[in-house]
């Protein structure tokens, strides 16, 4: 038949350069202004939408949680009523969850990925393009929400039924498919990153050669892939027994709201997992670079990682050891719990061993990646306590739960994001970012951080219970102190800004290797890196991981 | 692993237009359902989304004609695909699940059974029984009674699992280069699924006219609804991609040792059938 070829498509399939050159024949001459961003299939620039994508909610959310803090700054009502606390508790969380870290990862994987294996670019790039595109409308709307009849979502991040059905506002509605279209987009995402990771490999590299940012991101975009779908039922029901009068949550019409609690936290444990195990693989590249010796134990953090999310499948009832379980499911899902310290423990163990003899320089990345291995491990530590059933008892609810997700989310996710965000940026802009300004954010957001999270633990001890605008008065002291810290904190993410900016803008030229420690096919291309890298695959050479 | 033969599209509109069209959808139906207006915002979105998605597709049939795909865009697209199957078995699995839950653990519970008899204390006179006739709140009025497996149900099972055969039969027809075969199977396999299409529609206006299941019936109706609901979606779904893909062998698309179109279809529908054996076993016939 006769064949028309869209007039946007060249034929640039055939184009090749050689390794150093940074000449391109056959690219046409991009759209420019917003039009380049609108129709990228780039992954490099969909990579940076992701990231500033995810800058923007951070400080969004992170501006909802300084009006939460601000109320409890001290006992008593002051700032807000209680209802519109509520919503912002709740899309604190939504938002951090969702938009800001999930958008990240998904941003560094878009543009370190394909560096990292060798290849062209995403295995689909006009999904890749979808899936962003998607971000901006899901939470516009999900925003929007705020400002309509009855408010936002007010039922925390976690919407059990029955006070997101029968008792919700009206915009729930709303809410619920603007979480239908994040989840199209992180499931599209992961289906892409899968292919990707699968497919396009350079020739030569195995699995086991891959580096373990793309092996923790193969196992979460399995996660998502398997979890996501069950978000979108469960918001599904959520949405029939408002609109059209189903008991999926209603006992008297012999549904459960127990049975929410079951499906949403089958999609929200392993969602956790999804929101730190890209965060190792970055630790896992910036830890060898400044020890200067390579990881050690590779085999056994791929293992480790691969246990941790079949097990993530299986404990999703810890979160609900209050709810009226069988003694025989408390059991379960507590030693279940239990066991994923084992895989965790084995990756504390090969970073500090990875340090051990190491020469060892702090540079902002290496700062932030320390931080993160300390502090992930406290988070860690306050999980285990929350794994014991009868223990939970006691904790549940309280401020220790804000404290101990606080801590593997905020220096745990959010760290490794700085973390990587810095270590990268020299291959992005081909600048370094500004040492002395990264490191005033460094240690700006570490006592800002443990101002703000550790006394949470002591809060929640003595009995304070969390999404509640007022307390008692004997909560006073940490909560000022949460406070203080919080708005230390929410401060000096401006200067993270600060960095970015001006590394984008200029700086010390970076060389394509621009850490002397970095072995992964990533510094082996110009810095910045151009446009379109690695069209004719690299001869991957194994290296000893 | 090829040798930087990999096509990588420049440009394209289609992404972006295809996610302000799911945008406009959603708020439309939004709008519909909390405010009961709107419903033509809905409408211009589903158009949207369409012909977007046509466009899109017809760019990719071009490209794929125009033999810019190597194997290894081959491939992408099959791990694409495949885990995009995986995606929708995890849907489905979340609805299966509700309705385990529910037969297994919570209807018992409300009757009584077990050391947590909590739930038990709520409606003291009910008794646990299934399918669900009797909810346990009287404000709540379950089915009148439910349908024999052997009757409808049955009949839709069969025409779906002939329905996959005649799709493997189309497909190896394809493969040995008996294009007409080709042709003649899957109009069958079309016509198959455009019976089951109105076999289940005749169901659900028996359910509602004569056998009291609807949407409010208790979890019964819930769970019967939202299984064979999704399940029927798919079926429609399906069924036009696989007429387009009927239109397509008309044109003389795919190749006989090439056409990874046509085996996408044929994941999608027999994953179609594959969730009807479960629903004709969990929802119809135990």
């Amino acid at each position: 038949m006769a064949l028309k070829l869209p007039p946007q498509h060249n034929l640039q399939h055939s184009s090749t350069i050689t390794a150093d050159s940074q000449v391109h024949h056959g690219h046409p001459a991009q759209p420019r202004g917003i039009l380049r961003w609108l129709l990228t299939t780039n992954h490099k620039e969909i990579g940076s939408l992701y990231l500033i994508f995810s800058l923007t909610m951070f400080f969004i959310g992170g501006i909802f949680a300084l009006v939460v803090r601000a109320e409890l700054f001290q006992p008593g009502l002051q700032l807000v009523n209680p209802e519109f606390f509520n919503q912002m508790t709740t899309m604190h969380g939504l938002i951090m969850v969702f938009a800001a870290v999930m958008p990240a990862f998904t941003g560094l994987a878009n543009w370190m990925i394909p560096l990292q294996i060798g290849a062209p670019d995403m295995a689909l790039p006009r999904l890749n393009n979808f899936s962003f595109w998607l971000l901006p409308v899901a939470f516009t709307l999900l925003l929007s929400t705020l400002l309509m009849p009855g408010g936002g979502p007010n039922f925390g991040w976690t919407f059990y039924a029955p006070l997101s059905t029968t008792y919700a506002p009206p915009s729930t509605t709303f809410f619920i498919l603007a979480i239908h279209i994040a989840g199209i987009s992180s499931i599209l995402g992961a289906i892409n990153i899968i292919a990707t990771i699968l497919n396009m490999r350079a020739p030569g590299m195995r699995l086991m050669d891959m580096p373990l940012f793309v092996w923790t991101w193969l196992i979460t975009a399995f996660l998502l892939i398997a979890v996501m779908p069950v978000l979108a039922g469960v918001i599904t029901m959520m949405l029939m027994d408002i609109n059209f009068g189903t008991n999926f949550f209603n006992a008297a019409g012999g549904g459960d709201p127990v049975l929410f609690q079951h499906l949403f936290w089958f999609f929200g444990h392993p969602e956790v997992y999804i929101m730190i195990l890209p965060a190792f693989g970055i630790v896992s590249a910036i830890i060898p670079t400044f020890a200067r010796k390579p990881l050690f134990g590779y085999a056994s953090m791929v293992y480790a990682t691969a246990s941790i999310a079949l097990l993530s499948f299986l404990v999703w009832a810890h979160h609900m050891f209050v709810v009226g379980l069988p003694l025989v499911a408390e059991l379960f899902f507590m030693y279940s719990t239990m066991l994923i310290a084992v895989p965790t423990g084995v990756k504390v163990f090969n970073w500090v061993t990875t340090l051990f003899r190491g020469s060892i320089s702090f540079e902002s990345p290496m700062l932030f990646s320390l931080a993160f291995v300390v502090l992930f491990t406290i988070g860690g530590f306050s999980g285990l306590m929350l794994a014991i059933a009868p223990a939970d008892f006691q904790y549940h609810d309280t401020y220790f739960v804000v404290a101990h997700f606080h801590y593997v989310l905020v220096p745990g996710a959010v760290f490794a994001i700085m973390a990587g965000v810095y270590y990268w940026l020299p291959k992005w802009t081909g600048h370094y970012p500004n040492e002395r300004l990264a490191q005033w954010h460094f240690w700006f957001s570490i006592v800002g951080v443990n101002l703000t999270f550790f006394p949470m633990h002591f809060a929640g001890l003595a009995g304070m219970p969390r999404r509640i605008p007022d307390y008692a008065l004997q909560f006073a002291d940490f909560n000022f102190i949460s406070s203080i810290g919080a708005f230390f904190f929410g401060a000096s993410q401006l200067l993270f800004v600060l960095v970015v900016v001006l590394c984008v803008r200029g700086g010390k030229k970076a060389p394509a290797k621009a850490w002397e420690g970095a072995e992964d096919l990533e510094w082996t291309v110009p810095s910045p890196a151009p446009l379109h890298t690695f069209e004719t695959p690299p001869n991957f050479h194994r290296s000893s991981h | 692993m090829s040798g930087g033969s990999y096509y990588v599209p420049a440009t394209s509109r289609w992404p972006v237009l295809c996610s302000l069209a799911l945008g406009v959808m959603m708020i439309g139906l939004g709008i519909k359902l909390v405010y009961d207006t709107g419903l033509h915002l809905a409408f211009i979105g589903v158009i949207g989304i369409v012909a977007v998605m046509w466009l899109w597709f017809r760019d990719v049939v071009i490209e794929s004609q125009g033999g810019l795909y190597d194997a290894q865009m081959d491939r992408s697209f099959r791990w694409g695909m495949g885990w995009f199957v995986f995606s929708e078995v995890m849907f489905f699995a979340a609805f299966f699940g509700a309705l385990f839950y529910v037969r297994m653990f919570a209807i018992p519970w409300l009757g009584g059974e077990g050391s947590k008899g909590v739930a038990a204390l709520l409606w003291p006179d009910f008794v646990a029984h299934w399918p669900l006739i009797n909810p346990p709140d009287s404000s709540i009025s379950g089915p009148q009674q439910v349908f024999s497996p052997w009757q409808l149900p049955l009949v839709n099972t069969l025409i779906l699992i002939t329905s996959s055969i005649t799709l493997t039969i189309a497909h190896e027809a394809l493969k040995e280069g008996y294009r007409k075969a080709c042709r003649n199977w899957l109009t069958g396999t079309v016509l198959l699924g455009v019976c089951f299409i109105i076999i289940q529609g005749v169901e659900y206006y028996e359910a509602y006219a004569h056998y009291g299941i609807t949407l409010e019936a208790g979890i019964f109706g819930a769970t019967f609804f939202i299984l064979t609901g999704f399940h029927g979606v798919h079926v429609i779904v399906g069924t036009l991609i696989l007429a387009t893909i009927l239109v397509r062998i008309q044109k003389g698309h795919f190749a006989h040792e090439n056409h990874f179109g046509f085996e996408a279809s044929c994941w999608y529908w027999h994953f179609v059938d594959v969730v009807w054996v479960g629903l004709f076993i969990f929802v119809y016939v135990l």
